[in-house]
C-alpha cells in the first residue's frame, strides 16, 4: 500500500464519522469540534493528493481562521440556546434522509461513469514551474488573474458588509462610571440592594471553580456567586455536594479508630489521680456523654480527649 | 489511487452535509453544514486536478475557499444581528417574510 492510500483508509472513516456526529451533535460547540477534525483531515488528503498549497491553506484559512469565527459566535449566540429537536415539519427527517441516500446513489452512479482513467498524477504539472505554490501562482497570476481581483472585491465587501450588519446605533446616551454608580447608589436607596460587587464563588477544601456558589451563613446558596449564565446552561454545585466530602470524611476518620479503645492513647495521669480511676472516668463520661451522639461526633469526642 | 475512491468520499461528505442541513433548526450548525458541502466539492476538484494532471483544479478549490471565508464572515454577521433583534438562533424563528 503507498502512503496515498494508507492516509485515505485511515482518514475517510475518521471523516465520515465527524460528520455524522456533526449533523447529530446537539451542542453547537461539538458540532464545531467535529467540523474541525473533519477539516483537518481533509486537509491531509489535499496533502497526499501533491496539493501542499491546499494543504496549509485548508489549516490556516479553514480550521484557524473560519472555525474559529463559528466558535466565536457559538460563544456570542448558541450558549445559552439549545437546538430542540421538535420536529416542526411531519416526516421532515424521514424524507431529508430519504433524499440524502437518494443523493449519494446519484452522485456515486454519475461519477463512477465520469471518471474511467487512472490518475495522472501532478508531478509533471508541479515540476513545471519548479513546484505547486509556483505552479499555482503561474495559473493565479495570468490566467485566473480577473477573478483573484474579483476576490479582493469581495473580501472587501465582506468586510464591510459584516461591520454594517453587526454595527448598532446608539440608541440611548452613553452611561458613563458617573451615572453608573449613581443608579447603584439610588437601587440602594430604594430597594436596598447592595452596591458593591458580587460575592465571589464559594472557596471550599475540594472546589473553588465559578461554579461553585457560596453559602451563606445559615448554609444557603448565595444566588448572586454563581453567573447566570452557567446557572442556565448547565447544573451548579449544590451545598449538599459540596458539604458532602467533609461529613464523608469524618466518618472514615472515625471508622479507623475505636469508639471504645480499651488499649490506646492515655493521657498522663492527673495530680491526685491513679492510673486506674483515670481509665474508669474515661469510660463512665464516654457513657453519659456519648449515648445519642453520632460516631462522627463520637469520634471528635474521643480525639478531644485525648489531646487533653 | 484510484480517483473515485475519493470522489465517493466527497459525495458522502456532501450528502451528509445536505442531510444535515435540512434537518438541523440551529442556524450555526446548518451554516456548518454548508461549510461541509463546500469543503466536499474542494476534494473533489482536488481529486480532478490530481486525476488529470492539471493545476486549474487547485486553483478553482483556491477560489472556493476564499469565496467561503467571505461567505461565513457576512452569514454569521446575519446570524448575530438576527440574535440581537429575536434573541433566538433557530431558522424556524426567523419567519416574518412568511406569507
Amino acid at each position: 500500500m503507498s502512503g496515498q492510500e494508507v492516509a485515505f483508509w485511515l482518514l475517510a472513516p475518521v471523516m465520515v464519522l465527524g460528520a455524522v456526529g456533526m449533523v447529530l451533535a446537539r451542542k453547537a460547540v461539538h458540532s464545531a469540534l467535529c467540523l474541525a477534525a473533519v477539516m483537518i483531515c481533509l486537509a491531509i488528503q489535499y496533502a497526499a493528493l501533491d496539493a501542499p498549497f491546499l494543504f496549509a491553506v485548508q489549516i490556516i484559512v479553514y480550521t484557524g481562521a473560519i472555525l474559529m469565527l463559528f466558535l466565536f459566535v457559538v460563544m456570542l449566540v448558541g450558549v445559552d440556546s439549545d437546538d430542540s429537536f421538535v420536529e416542526t415539519l411531519r416526516g421532515q427527517r424521514v424524507f431529508a434522509v430519504l433524499l440524502g441516500v437518494g443523493l449519494v446513489v446519484l452522485l456515486v452512479a454519475g461519477l463512477g461513469n465520469a471518471v474511467v482513467t487512472g490518475p495522472a498524477g501532478l508531478t509533471e504539472a508541479n515540476a513545471q514551474y519548479g513546484g505547486n505554490v509556483q505552479g499555482l501562482a503561474a495559473l493565479v497570476f495570468v490566467r485566473w488573474v480577473w477573478a483573484f481581483e474579483a476576490t479582493s472585491a469581495l473580501l472587501i465587501t465582506a468586510a464591510v458588509g459584516a461591520m454594517v450588519l453587526t454595527h448598532r446605533e446608539r440608541l440611548a446616551p452613553r452611561r458613563d462610571q458617573r451615572t453608573r454608580a449613581a443608579e447603584r447608589m439610588q437601587a440602594y436607596a430604594e430597594t436596598g440592594r447592595h452596591p458593591g460587587p458580587l460575592p465571589t464563588p464559594g472557596v471550599f477544601a475540594r472546589h473553588n471553580a465559578v461554579d461553585t456558589p457560596a453559602l451563606l451563613p445559615d448554609g444557603s446558596v448565595a444566588e448572586d456567586s454563581v453567573s447566570a449564565t452557567l446557572r442556565s446552561r448547565s447544573r451548579i454545585r449544590t451545598p449538599e455536594e459540596l458539604l458532602a466530602p467533609m461529613a464523608q470524611r469524618h466518618a472514615e476518620i472515625a471508622g479507623d479508630r475505636q469508639p471504645d479503645p480499651a488499649v490506646g492513647h492515655q493521657r498522663d495521669p492527673r495530680p491526685g489521680e491513679s492510673v486506674a480511676e483515670q481509665g474508669a472516668a474515661l469510660k463512665a463520661s464516654q457513657r453519659t456523654r456519648g449515648e445519642d451522639l453520632s460516631d462522627v461526633e463520637r469520634g471528635e469526642q474521643l480525639s478531644d480527649e485525648e489531646r487533653i | 489511487m484510484e480517483p473515485s475512491y475519493y470522489l465517493v468520499l466527497s459525495a458522502m461528505l456532501f450528502t451528509i452535509g445536505a442531510v444535515g442541513f435540512m434537518v438541523r433548526r440551529n442556524a450555526i450548525v446548518a451554516f456548518m453544514c454548508v461549510e461541509l458541502m463546500l469543503n466536499a466539492c474542494n476534494l473533489a476538484l482536488v481529486t480532478f486536478s490530481h486525476a488529470w494532471g492539471l493545476l486549474d483544479g487547485q486553483v478553482a478549490s483556491f477560489f472556493v475557499m476564499v469565496v467561503a471565508a467571505a461567505e461565513v464572515v457576512v452569514g454569521l454577521a446575519i446570524i448575530v444581528s438576527i440574535y440581537r433583534t429575536r434573541r433566538s438562533a433557530s431558522v424556524d424563528d426567523a419567519n416574518l417574510l412568511k406569507f
